[in-house]
């Protein structure tokens, strides 16, 4: 039992640093031969670390949809709310004005 | 550079004798106040012989209560200072009516800067947590805080940031830039002084002291609710609470941000907010109010709960509509995140930007009328004593509205370019605040001062404050609408109108009674510390309470409750007096575990206070040396393994025992003896 | 309480005693919120380097100041040192009684941590020889608060991770050692993600051609 858990943790952790690697990797390739328009580009490596982020809160911060106690989801959940309210907020505003005014 | 001034530079950065406050006459007479002040003080702690006593009893103390109660003596002693520069500034603008007045244009500046500091973050910030430390762990059943080392370093770095205020009175100048301290103008290429370090390094001391007070709040009101109490059944003032701190572990960071970047561009030369090599001043007006709008509801909601408490109370009510006033307390807290925009409608974006934020700020107008209603229906058919908090909460339902209208008025874009930057909108939020924030924080000063020192205030003196600090408002404000509409920018040392004088004459005369409502709450207090035999209330229930706060001793011992209670009802204590459970004795006791007093959060405090002020004079050696004393102390503390005491169930029992003795030897009074010398904190049931 | 409730959120409390437990729980959660507001500020730390990410004026601009070799070594030192701590919170977990696993991994961790920020100011020094300095224009100031905040961050977690190997030295692995050693791993990996996203929006923004 304990070494079960152990072993299942352990590919956590394992698995976690191989998507970790791959999906810097990936990216840092995109930007050293770059094959699609620079916009497109961007894009892919927004895409790729939001997920790489999620992929660090999953294994190994242990963070889940259904295990956690729900306190630090919701707490994390909130957080990002306030978060992309304020930075999208604040680059929608300063955008704005340096349209207005660029 | 001769040698010696290299040498004093280096020992005392940018302090000489040009720092000492000679410049005016009305500087010296301040920094002459807070000198003999602060000797005043300590020669009669001296004289008494409590150095020790204080040191060992409060300073050191980690029980929230005592935490809370030193918050509040903070937070009066910085409302004097900041009521006194209220009325410098309003007699200057009467005087100065096409003449010089009596303030110089440099002293005027700083006098609305510190009035604005300090009463946002020195006054009402402690205040707010103050009675929060002192009242949500009763209320919710808790023996304190979750991290009680903690609350008392919050505590300390509010003081250190207080303290570093109060020095900038006696060396050197303060920012004249304002409370929100726009750059460029406190860039270094306006203000090279020290007036916006001060400024700086203040907001930085306190916003750090309120980010970890909200996330301590926080985690208690989580996890630390007695057992049996749902999050439903918390009292409105816990809920506020619970949003209050949530709004400050969020709405901090962006503060903290601005400050020190701003910092970073007058150190270092950095450049995100200067004119020159691409910095952009809008960023940081931006920031600034990211965290300004939800400051306000960090201090309005809990003026919110205060006055839930109070009118249920003294309504001899349940309170009405529980779940629509947690919610919209809910939405109000959310929705504070969004409108922040408001505050700089004229800066020059899209007019579709402004229209969005415009009706978001509306939007919030719905939850807070709901809150007014239901208060409103909660005094319907009650039993109703018009005692001084109820006073409190009565003036502030009938003026908070006013100032909620001017707020949709100024919510309207096109409106808000016509009386932007006009004494409109200084009038404006002071409505808010005055009534909403002041009057709340005063409502819960009367409310729970029985409970925290075991005797009632004076009435009489308490209804006059009271009625003054209506009146004072009234009439020092309403005129400021008017001048705001007729074009009177704020912020101005003088006038060129003589047709504002009237109405700038009937301000004055507010101010006048404002201080006049001060001086009655001194009065009130004086009074009150010598009658205080006839008005003790050891029984701990002076005004037939309805939460737990009131099921404990008054004082409250410091462990809080001997037992658990049980709960079962949202109005708790109410349910157990009904019960008959109310004084009932335990069979068991068990032993009590606190935390041990500690030095740590002093010396925090002190080495912030030097970390701060060694940054403001550039004076390296004694900000390097503060930081690592800080941190030094918290690491020395983590290796402390002793950081607790017992309380053997033998004593808990003996002493519980001993006011339940007592309890049963006080003669039970209705409300019609409620402010009577009859009442010794036992109510009578029934109506 | 089945083993599987009591796993907290963030690291495993798993199989250790009851009174770890209680402590974990209330400080974790604690911790958890010291690091949302933490988040907070590194979020608006981006916030204004998006906004100031083109106010070079007139000087060095991102292409001509990053280095894709080394922040790439950076990037990978960085996650093989998260990977090291959660081998260390395993060893902590699952061979109580044995310090020397945990101490060793522990120790792993900081050398990386120390090499990653050896890098960073190597890369630092580097902007300076080039002129790129933090007074020279806005895009600058912004680049040099936000990565420079990262790296105080790490800093004062290695300092963090000697304390607490002085404090294993002390006590060896007592309750407030152990919820302490929790706190610290959520700290680590948090930078961990902090740094992806200066990854993508500072690094591979600037230099994408």
């Amino acid at each position: 039992m304990k070494r079960d858990d152990y072993r299942r943790e352990l590919a956590s952790y394992v698995i976690g640093l191989v998507l970790a690697v791959t999906l810097s990797l990936i990216p840092i390739g995109l930007v050293l031969f770059p094959t699609w328009p620079r916009g497109t580009t961007l894009g892919v490596i927004f895409g790729l670390g939001l997920l790489q982020i999620l992929v660090h809160l999953r294994c190994f911060l242990h963070i889940s949809l259904g295990r956690s106690h729900r306190h630090d989801l919701y707490l994390l959940l909130f957080t990002s709310l306030i978060l992309v309210l304020m930075v999208v907020g604040s680059l929608i505003v300063l955008g704005d004005l340096h349209h207005r005014m660029g | 550079m001769t040698d010696s001034s290299a040498l004093w530079h280096l020992l005392f950065g940018r302090l000489g004798y040009d720092a000492l406050p000679f410049y005016s006459l009305i500087a010296t007479c301040g920094a002459s106040v807070v000198i003999l002040g602060a000797l005043a003080t300590a020669g009669v702690i001296t004289w008494l012989g409590k150095w020790r006593c204080l040191w060992q009893e409060w300073f050191t103390s980690l029980d929230h209560k005592r935490i809370g109660i030193m918050y509040v003596v903070l937070a009066l002693v910085m409302f004097s200072r900041g009521v006194v520069e209220g009325v410098m500034m309003r007699t200057q603008q009467a005087l100065a009516i096409d003449a010089p007045g009596y303030l110089p244009p440099e002293h005027f500046g700083q006098l609305f800067s510190t009035h604005g500091t300090i009463m946002v973050f020195f006054v009402a910030m402690p205040f707010l947590t103050g009675l929060i430390n002192f009242v949500m762990p009763l209320q919710i059943g808790a023996r304190d805080v979750r991290f009680p080392l903690l609350n008392a370093i919050s505590l300390w770095l509010t003081v250190a940031g207080a303290a570093l205020v109060m020095v900038s009175l006696v060396l050197g100048r303060f920012s004249t830039g304002g409370w929100s301290g726009y750059p460029p103008y406190t860039g270094i290429d306006y203000q090279p002084g020290v007036g916006p370090d001060y400024w700086i390094w203040a907001l930085t001391l306190s916003s750090l002291g309120s980010t970890l007070t909200g996330l301590n709040f926080a985690v208690t009101l989580y996890k630390e609710r007695a057992p049996g109490m749902r999050l439903f059944h918390m009292s409105l003032f816990s809920w506020t609470a619970l949003c209050t701190s949530i709004l400050m572990i969020f709405a901090m960071p962006p503060l903290t941000v601005a400050t020190l970047l701003l910092a970073l561009d007058r150190y270092l030369d950095f450049h995100f907010f200067t004119n020159t090599q691409g910095g952009n001043l809008m960023n940081y007006i931006n920031l600034f109010w990211l965290f300004g709008h939800p400051e306000v509801y960090i201090l309005i909601l809990p003026a919110f709960g205060v006055f839930s408490e109070v009118f249920a109370t003294f309504s001899t009510k349940r309170l009405y509509g529980y779940h629509s006033l947690v919610w919209a307390t809910l939405v109000i807290a959310v929705l504070s995140f969004t409108v922040w925009l408001h505050h700089f409608f004229t800066m020059g974006q899209s007019p579709r930007i402004n229209a969005a934020f415009g009706i978001a700020t509306m939007l919030i107008g719905i939850p807070t009328g709901v809150k007014i209603y239901d208060w409103m229906a909660t005094m319907f058919r009650g039993r109703i004593r018009l005692t001084t908090p109820l006073i409190y909460a009565v003036m502030f339902i009938m003026l908070f509205v006013i100032g909620g209208l001017t707020g949709i008025t100024l919510a309207t874009p096109p409106v808000d370019y016509q009386v932007h930057n006009t004494v409109y909108l200084v009038a404006h939020f002071h409505n808010m605040l005055i009534p909403g924030m002041l009057f709340g924080m005063l409502a819960g000063y009367h409310f729970w001062f029985p409970k925290a020192f075991g005797f009632r205030l004076d009435e009489r003196w308490g209804r006059i404050a009271a009625l003054n600090f209506g009146l004072g408002f009234i009439l020092a404000f309403m005129p400021l609408y008017v001048l705001g509409v007729s074009g009177l920018p704020r912020r101005s040392q003088a006038i060129h109108n003589p047709d504002f004088a009237p109405l700038l004459w009937v301000a004055e005369l507010g101010a006048v009674v404002l201080l006049a409502a001060l001086g009655s709450l001194v009065i009130q207090l004086v009074v009150s510390i010598r009658r205080r035999d006839s008005a003790r209330v050891p029984a701990g229930d002076p005004w037939n309470g309805r939460t737990l706060e009131w099921a404990v001793a008054a004082p409250p011992p410091e462990y809080n409750f001997a037992v658990p209670l049980p709960i079962n009802d949202r109005d708790p204590f109410t349910w157990l007096k009904e019960q008959g459970l109310a004084y009932d004795r335990p069979r068991t006791y068990a032993d009590l575990v606190l935390p041990r007093n500690s030095a740590v959060p002093a010396i925090v405090g002190v080495a912030g206070f030097a970390c701060a002020f060694g940054l403001v004079w550039h004076i390296g050696w004694m900000a390097v040396l503060g930081l690592l004393a800080a941190w030094g102390a918290v690491i020395a503390r983590s290796f402390q393994r002793d950081t607790e005491r017992l309380i053997s169930a033998a004593d808990v029992r003996r002493e519980h025992e001993a006011w339940l003795d007592e309890v049963a030897a006080t003669r039970p009074v209705t409300r019609d003896e409620e402010t009577g010398p009859g009442n010794r904190g036992l109510a009578e049931m029934g109506p | 309480m089945s083993s599987r409730d009591m796993n907290h959120a963030g690291l495993n409390v798993g199989h250790t005693d009851h009174a770890t437990h209680a402590e974990a729980e209330y400080s974790l959660f604690g911790f958890w919120i010291f690091l949302m507001s933490d988040a907070l500020v590194f979020a608006l730390l981006f916030a204004i380097y998006a906004t100031l990410q083109h106010a070079t004026a007139g000087g060095p601009v991102a292409r001509d100041v990053f280095e894709i070799g080394s922040v790439t070594v950076q990037t990978l030192v960085l996650l093989a040192s998260s990977f090291t701590y959660g081998l260390a919170s395993l060893a902590m977990k699952y061979h109580e009684g044995r310090l020397r696993p945990l101490v060793t991994w522990l120790l792993v961790t900081l050398a990386l941590g120390l090499v990653f920020l050896g890098l960073e100011v190597h890369d630092f020094l580097g902007m300076a020889d080039k002129g790129a300095l933090p007074q020279r224009s806005a895009f600058l100031s912004a680049f040099f608060a936000l990565v420079g905040m990262h790296g105080v961050h790490v800093a004062s977690g290695c300092l963090w991770l000697v304390v607490m190997l002085v404090q294993l030295r002390v006590f060896g692995l007592d309750t407030p050692v152990k919820t302490r050693l929790m706190r610290l791993g959520l700290f680590w990996h948090f930078l961990d993600i902090v740094w992806v996203a200066i990854l993508s929006v500072v690094y591979l923004q600037g230099l994408l051609p």
